[in-house]
């Protein structure tokens, strides 16, 4: 029996189980839409196509499963690019298709025809321009398992028209033909860095492990990375990414590192002896001036990723593979009665968190920022879904939220994307409909996304935004403050909407709340409210997020509140 | 230092934009590049040349590596590798100078591919700095049109053996 293009697209979705996507129509689109018309494919109609692919992004971010999106060509595809961008640079798994000009179009400069391929390749894992309908399930095929397989991350599939209503015969069920590279190193390299390692365990009078989202990607390593650390009694600092990959409340945990990481986790990565990296990337946010960073310290570097060992540090022994067996390898491999005593550096570094704790002014009548992310977590025991914009709503979120388990911690890391936080909290509800999901924002990024207000109420998708109100592009004038001479240039927003009003609109709940004795009573009331709700918290509009370590310092000397 | 990087791919649409992205990011001088089918048609095998700090080299080659196409990169030892190019030279001639042009091209066994009244085109292959010294010598005759395809080049496998 001959089936269309759009036929075997939906079919093949089915055979990957997917059962959500994200996406806009258009014109070059509508035979793949007819076809969704009747397929039991649950469809969510975002209101632009930024909001399809963030919320694909933080379905998968949560879910651990594929997210799927689509949009129509030429500007509906443009309107990926920053959601591709921000899903490459945290390594999500996303697989994305864009409707196309029918291939007899393709570059004629025809009407809404962009090349997004052509866009596309330093964005994505890897990249598709379909041309035959005969190619479509196998590229398909190809497309989730190299979005899933590895270190993850999208991709992207471009659909010319034609390719989907020509008619071809059932296509059979492809083969992969993916090349596959050989191993990294051979068996007795691996065998050596390996005993290496275990060495410097032992030996390390100091050590420290630093845990980036690798841990949270691969299935069940926070299991291992806990045996590890309580079995050889190491210290844990993560990285936002790896905010949950440890437990924060954990003795052992030293919450985040690097430019707004606590000071004893930054004192403790600059004074140990031994630091052994796990599915992290040394990022500039990280490591401040490269050549400052840990540098009493042997490194280890544990990735997936070859291209990341020795990317900005030269390490001292390192191991491919998925984190949870490379961590689960190392705590078998160690002999607790064998490894040099850590005592003095567990004390000094629980020395260091009694004497630099994280606080923040507590000031009569005014709202901190900081209490609003605490009351938070109080009121959701720590068990919520947290996303954030990006900015000191995002810093202050990772600071105040501690993080118990992987997955919940959902914020562009990499990119920085301002107005991810909501349609990311969109996708995150929908993959897990039983918990809490607060997306943390700022007064600046909600606007970037707001209209998705409209998808969440449509489809009941029961979401809080709490809008961390200062005023201002707050971290934008932070820098200012601090090294721009207090000259606020164009970080001021003037002319915010009343974000209440603009929540009714939508037939959202809208909060306002203007005082600290309002914030736990705001809270709690949007946490009992069945459907979605915008909560306006207006705080002190010029607080800043500390510690910081200035751009281009080392970790260990950072800026923090001058006493007044 | 100077690197000849080669890289073996699947012959698929958009291979060349994907590696050569990545030198280009990381402003990576490509000196010059060269693709071609290799034994296997599905397999193309592509010569690039490169000046640059050998760090960011060893960084590029892991990226380049990731690419789903490619199949494997090698950094080839200038000494331990067979390395040709072919460069076509139209040099300008007149009755007086077309002897002595011919007679370069003889020692260096170019050879004559095209004569007209005012020119003579030569073709040679050879390793690069064969060919600069042809370019030099033809260079007071006057050159007016000139062709070259980049390196190419392979591992010499009786190296290996040592």
């Amino acid at each position: 029996m001959k089936k269309t293009g759009a036929k075997i697209f939906v079919e093949t979705l089915l055979e990957h189980g997917v059962n959500t996507i994200f996406g806009y129509p258009g014109g070059v689109l509508l035979p793949i839409y007819d076809e969704l018309y009747h397929a039991p494919i649950r469809h969510i109609l975002t209101r632009h196509e930024q909001g399809a692919i963030h919320a694909a992004d933080g379905y998968a971010r949560v879910s651990g499963k594929v997210g799927v999106c689509m949009a129509t060509s030429g500007p509906g595809a443009t309107n990926l690019v920053t959601g591709l961008a921000t899903a490459f640079m945290d390594s999500v798994p996303v697989v994305a298709f864009t409707g196309q000009v029918s291939t007899h179009l393709l570059g004629n400069d025809s009407f809404q025809e962009a090349d997004i391929y052509g866009i596309s390749i330093p964005i994505t894992k890897y990249n598709y321009l379909v041309k035959d309908t005969a190619r479509l399930k196998e590229v398909m095929y190809e497309a989730f398992y190299l979005a899933t397989s590895g270190r993850p991350g999208p991709v992207l599939i471009d659909l010319p028209k034609d390719v989907q209503t020509t008619q071809i015969d059932e296509p059979k069920l492809p083969e992969l033909t993916l090349p596959l590279k050989g191993p990294h190193y051979t068996p007795e390299e691996r065998k050596r860095q390996l005993e290496l390692i275990l060495s410097l365990i032992s030996k390390a009078e100091r050590p420290v492990i630093y845990a980036g989202g690798g841990v949270i990607k691969s299935e069940g390593a926070e299991k291992a990375l806990r045996h590890l650390a309580e079995k050889a009694k190491i210290p844990v600092t993560t990285t936002l990414m790896g905010k949950g990959a440890f437990p924060e409340t954990h003795p052992l945990s030293l919450g985040m590192l690097g430019m707004h990481g606590t000071r004893y986790a930054n004192y403790a990565v600059a004074k140990c002896d031994l630091l052994i990296a796990v599915g992290a990337r040394f990022d500039d946010r990280v490591t401040g001036e490269p050549s400052t960073f840990a540098r009493e310290a042997k490194i280890v570097h544990l990735d997936i990723d070859p291209a990341e060992v020795g990317k900005i540090i030269q390490v001292d022994a390192y191991l491919i593979g998925q984190a949870k067996d490379l961590l689960q390898e190392l705590a078998e491999g160690i002999e607790p009665q064998g490894l040099a005593s850590h005592e003095e550096w567990l004390l000094q570094i629980d020395q260091w968190k009694r004497d630099f704790p994280l606080s923040y002014p507590k000031k009569e009548g005014v709202i901190s920022p900081q209490y609003v992310v605490e009351q938070i977590y109080e009121k959701t025991q720590g068990e919520a879904i947290i996303t954030t914009e990006v900015g000191q709503n995002q810093m202050w979120a990772a600071q105040y939220y501690k993080c118990s388990r992987p997955r919940s911690f959902i914020s562009s890391g990499g990119l920085g994307t301002m107005g991810y936080g909501f349609p990311a909290a969109i996708g995150a509800k929908i993959a897990c409909p039983d918990r809490i999901v607060f997306d943390i924002a700022g007064d600046g990024s909600f606007q970037m996304n707001i209209q998705e207000l409209a998808t969440a109420v449509y489809n009941k998708v029961n979401v809080k935004v709490a809008i961390l109100n200062n005023g201002f592009l707050g971290m934008v004038r932070q820098w200012q403050e601090l090294f721009y001479g207090r000259r606020y240039s164009q970080t001021r927003l003037s002319g915010n909407p009343d974000f209440v009003k603009i929540a009714e609109g939508y037939g959202a709940l809208g909060l306002r709340v203007e005082t600290p004795e309002e914030v736990p009573l705001a809270i709690e009331r949007a946490i009992a409210e069945d459907r979605p709700v915008v909560i306006d918290f207006h705080v002190d509009p010029e607080e800043n997020v500390y510690p910081m370590v200035p751009p281009g310092g080392a970790i260990n000397d950072m800026l923090d509140r001058k006493e007044k | 230092m100077r690197h000849i990087i080669s890289v073996l791919v699947r012959n698929h649409p958009g291979v060349l934009s994907h590696v050569v992205g990545l030198f280009t990011r990381r402003s990576y001088n490509i000196e010059s590049l060269a693709a071609g089918v290799t034994e296997n048609p599905e397999i193309t095998r592509i010569t690039i040349v490169v000046t640059g700090d050998d760090r960011v080299l060893d960084q590029v080659m892991k990226q380049v590596n990731k690419l789903v196409d490619v199949l494997s990169v090698s950094d080839l030892k200038y000494d331990q590798a067979i390395t040709r190019e072919l460069a076509i030279i139209t040099v300008k001639t007149t009755l007086q100078t077309r002897g002595a042009v011919i007679e370069i091209a003889n020692v260096f066994g170019a050879k004559v591919v095209d004569m007209s009244e005012d020119t003579i085109t030569l073709e040679l292959s050879g390793t690069e700095r064969v060919l600069q010294n042809l370019v030099r010598l033809l260079k007071p005759f006057g050159i007016s049109e000139m062709a070259r395809t980049g390196m190419i080049a392979l591992a010499m496998k009786s190296s290996e053996e040592q």
